[in-house]
């Protein structure tokens, strides 16, 4: 068997063109939660009361909901990237560290879901 | 041994703003990713749920121990938005010069506590 032409040789070897993908996301993502999180602080800083009614009705509106749904969106993406740089960082073992991984995914995904499933149940005038 | 660059390692480094800024930048972002994810998800959870699961996130959450985990948030939040606005700086090559570097270390957890402060003044105020 000889070495393979010289094309199989380097083919593989150069940049897939995706090395940043993760560090970009990790800036879209914030970019989102700057706008997104600062309308709930803000919104929440000017409700009148922090009453049931008071609060699901603000939640409620097709606007809020709306943030409310892609701030979840953003920040459960952004906060999977950044703790699974943190896996990354501390847990060396290589089935530890997927065992960690994938738990992350788990949680972050069905946490996600949650927080949305919540959101339309309000919005949708689901709630009791 | 005087004036020899020496290994980089945590105690032996000589700490600068610069890098507790960097720690705080993560402490406080997996802060908020481990329990202000939860928080989030359980006040969505109680509005979804109806009042009287609501009530309990209003007792639980408005307790001495409650209020404390708020403000911790708000100032996660504040803090992490500052050294992450830091970093946008930096990614676009700017802001390396040492005295730059060090006002906006020393500056950004500054600025994250005045606007705690200033955020639950808004909410005390109102």
């Amino acid at each position: 068997m000889g070495n393979g032409t010289s094309i199989g040789r380097v083919r593989g070897l150069g940049s897939a063109h995706e090395g940043a993908h993760h560090w970009l996301v990790q800036r879209f993502t914030a970019i989102g939660n700057i706008v997104l999180a600062l309308f709930l602080a803000l919104s929440l800083a000017l409700l009148p009361n922090y009453s049931f009614a008071t609060v699901t009705g603000w939640a409620s509106q097709t606007l809020p909901a709306t943030a409310l749904a892609l701030l979840i969106v953003s920040v459960f993406w952004h906060a999977r990237l950044g703790l699974q740089v943190l896996v990354e960082d501390y847990v060396h073992d290589a089935g530890t560290k997927f065992g960690t991984l994938a738990l992350l995914n788990l949680a972050t995904i069905g946490g996600g879901a949650f927080g949305l499933v919540s959101i339309a149940r309000l919005a949708l005038g689901g709630a009791a | 041994m005087a004036n020899r660059p020496m290994a980089p390692h945590l105690q032996i480094w000589k700490w600068g703003p610069h890098m507790a800024v960097s720690i705080l930048h993560r402490i406080t972002g997996d802060g908020m990713a481990l329990v202000g994810l939860g928080v989030l998800l359980w006040w969505l959870g109680a509005m979804a749920a109806g009042p009287a699961a609501y009530a309990t996130f209003e007792t639980v959450m408005g307790s001495p121990l409650g209020m404390v985990v708020l403000v911790g948030l708000s100032w996660a939040f504040f803090t992490h938005m500052m050294s992450g606005l830091r970093h946008f700086v930096l990614d676009i090559g700017a802001g390396y010069e040492l005295d730059t570097n060090k006002t906006w270390s020393i500056l950004a957890p500054v600025i994250g506590i005045l606007l705690t402060a200033g955020f639950w003044a808004l909410v005390l105020l109102r």
